[in-house]
């Protein structure tokens, strides 16, 4: 199947018992640009992001219909290798959990997974990772002491060093400024601009000023329905459809 | 004054006592094991097996129920925690949430846990005999690995129980298994918990008698084998404690403080690893 797009979405239903959360929604994410979901609360942002990684699948009354593709292949489909897809995208939640293991450790986590035991090695990967997420130079000297004791700020920064280290083409981020100061936002935030050059970047966030901040392209859905999307600019200014206007104006929120 | 002040300070008082009870339990049972053992504490209750006529008041020492309980103790809690990491590592990682298979497990473990030792000892003993084993250290490690399992697993379970599902996603984002999240985050996570299971399952088995008196045996020997006869420091107090003579009796006290700085030592050398490893915890 040819598809133009990382991540390619069609027709996907996300069910919670008998509650449906996603309704027929289909989309391509461009690739290499940051794409921001927004809509109000419950709307249903953090179960479209948790499915183009499956981990909706690690809950237990989850019903899931239609296709997600990622590199042409349909993850929902039987035979998809959950741990490979899972691997081509790094994830940030809203609030950041570190391992409960060392800065260096939670760096090495997914590379250790994923077979790569060469300590020299290791160490490059977990330097340059640290560099990337902005890290290095607050951390390099204490790579060794537990990453509970940083600062939620350096944490979420971690997590990212962490999902870049497993070489993923992904980043999905769930509000992953939500639980941060202004300035570890700010922070965050450019490592994001800087990112969406190598990476596919797809970030939640009920922040409208972010949203416009960052994204190139924008998703708008509201009650589990895909309502506008389209680029950055021509959601912002220029909205098509009556409910995307309100919310843009702050009266839906 | 105003209500709020008055129940404040009622309460206070109320901790305040309880917190004074407990403490001077504690050292009326120090002071008295300490006092009423002393006079027969020297080395060779520690470094010598019984000689002939020991429960007499001649010479010898407890080196074979001090090494015998070691031996059970440790034993049973090595087979108990093999046997209950992967239950508890398989509620939180692969059970469904309402899963019935847990919500029974536990039940059952809680009752367990509620069975008094003796009933284990009966049990075991039954056991035993169904498979002609005779009273052995491996029947008394059986015994007592069953008698602490349940207090392991539940100890462990409400640990893992409270690790947010979020930290396992982490993982799972990484592109890890669920065994790798198992062992590798749910594990390290939980160390601290899972260290204070352990440590409160080897108190508990070490501590018991009823569980061993049908099941260990006793014996003047240090056993060399898991089938052999072994004999345990609550049953080593037992005995001297039962014998007209004032002596012997000092000794079941110098025995009583034995066993108590054993396991004063578990305490304190397991309190410095979880404080250890309660850095790494994700809160
Ligand atoms: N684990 C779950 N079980 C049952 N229902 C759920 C579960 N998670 C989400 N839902 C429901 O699905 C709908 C969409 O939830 P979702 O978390 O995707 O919304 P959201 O847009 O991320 O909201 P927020 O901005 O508050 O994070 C909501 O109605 C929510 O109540
Ligand atoms: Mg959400």
């Amino acid at each position: 199947m040819e598809l133009k797009t990382h991540i390619s979405v069609q027709n996907l239903n996300v069910f919670y018992g008998n509650e449906q959360a996603l309704k027929n929604i289909s989309i391509d994410i461009p690739d290499k640009k940051i794409t921001a979901i927004i809509g109000p609360s419950g709307c249903g942002k953090t179960t479209l992001l948790k499915s183009f990684n499956r981990l909706i699948n690690t809950i237990d009354e989850v019903k899931v219909s239609g296709k997600v593709f990622v590199d042409g292949e349909n993850i929902f489909e039987k035979k998809a290798d959950v741990n490979r897809i899972r691997k081509k995208m790094g994830l940030l939640s809203q609030k950041p959990y570190p391992l409960p293991m060392s800065i260096f450790d939670n760096v090495a986590y997914g590379p250790r997974i994923h077979g790569m035991n060469d300590k020299k090695k290791l160490s490059a990967i977990v330097e340059k990772y640290l560099i990337e997420a902005n890290l290095w130079d607050e951390l390099k000297d204490r790579l060794h002491s537990p990453a509970s004791k940083l600062s939620v700020g350096q944490q979420q920064r971690l997590c990212l060093a962490r999902g870049l280290a497993v070489e993923p083409e992904i980043i999905l981020g769930d509000e992953p400024t939500s639980a941060l100061d202004p300035r570890s936002s700010k922070h965050i935030e450019e490592r994001f601009l800087a990112l969406k050059n190598d990476y596919t970047v797809i970030i939640v966030t009920h922040i409208l000023r972010q949203a416009k901040r960052l994204a190139d392209y924008v998703v708008f859905l509201y009650l589990g329905e895909l309502i506008e999307h389209g680029p950055a600019k021509e959601i912002f200014e220029n909205p098509q459809m009556e409910m995307t206007k309100e919310y843009i104006k702050g009266v839906i929120s | 004054m105003n209500r709020n002040k008055i129940e404040e300070t009622i309460f206070k008082i109320l901790m305040i006592n309880s917190t004074i009870i407990i403490l001077i339990i504690l050292l009326l049972i120090l002071l008295t094991i300490i006092l009423k053992g002393l006079p027969a504490m020297d080395w060779s209750m520690i470094s010598q097996t019984p000689k002939g006529g020991y429960y007499l008041g001649k010479e010898g020492g407890i080196l074979n129920a001090i090494i015998g309980s070691l031996y059970l103790a440790g034993g049973a809690t090595i087979l108990a925690f093999i046997i209950s990491l992967p239950i508890v590592l398989y509620f939180k990682v692969y059970a469904k949430k309402n899963s019935k298979i847990v919500m029974f497990t536990r039940f059952s473990l809680d009752v367990l846990w509620g069975v008094p030792s003796i009933v284990y000892g009966a049990f075991g003993f039954t056991i035993m005999l169904y498979f002609g084993l005779k009273a052995s250290l491996l029947g008394g490690i059986i015994t007592v690995s069953l008698l602490i399992l349940p207090i392991m697993t539940r100890a462990m379970d409400e640990t893992i129980k409270m690790i947010p599902i979020e930290l396992l996603e982490a993982s799972y984002s990484l592109g890890a298994n669920r065994i790798e999240t198992a062992f590798k985050v749910v594990v390290r996570q939980a160390l601290p918990g899972i260290l204070t299971a352990i440590l409160i399952s080897f108190g508990r088995g070490i501590g018991d008698a009823a569980s061993v008196m049908f099941t260990a045996g006793f014996t003047d020997n240090i056993p060399t084998s898991l089938l052999d006869p072994v004999a345990t420091l609550p049953l080593a107090i037992f005995f001297q404690l039962n014998t007209p003579f004032p002596e012997v009796q000092e000794r079941a006290y110098a025995s009583a403080f034995i066993l108590t700085v054993i396991i004063l030592i578990i305490s304190i050398v397991s309190r410095f690893l979880i404080k250890k490893y309660t850095k790494y915890i994700i809160k």
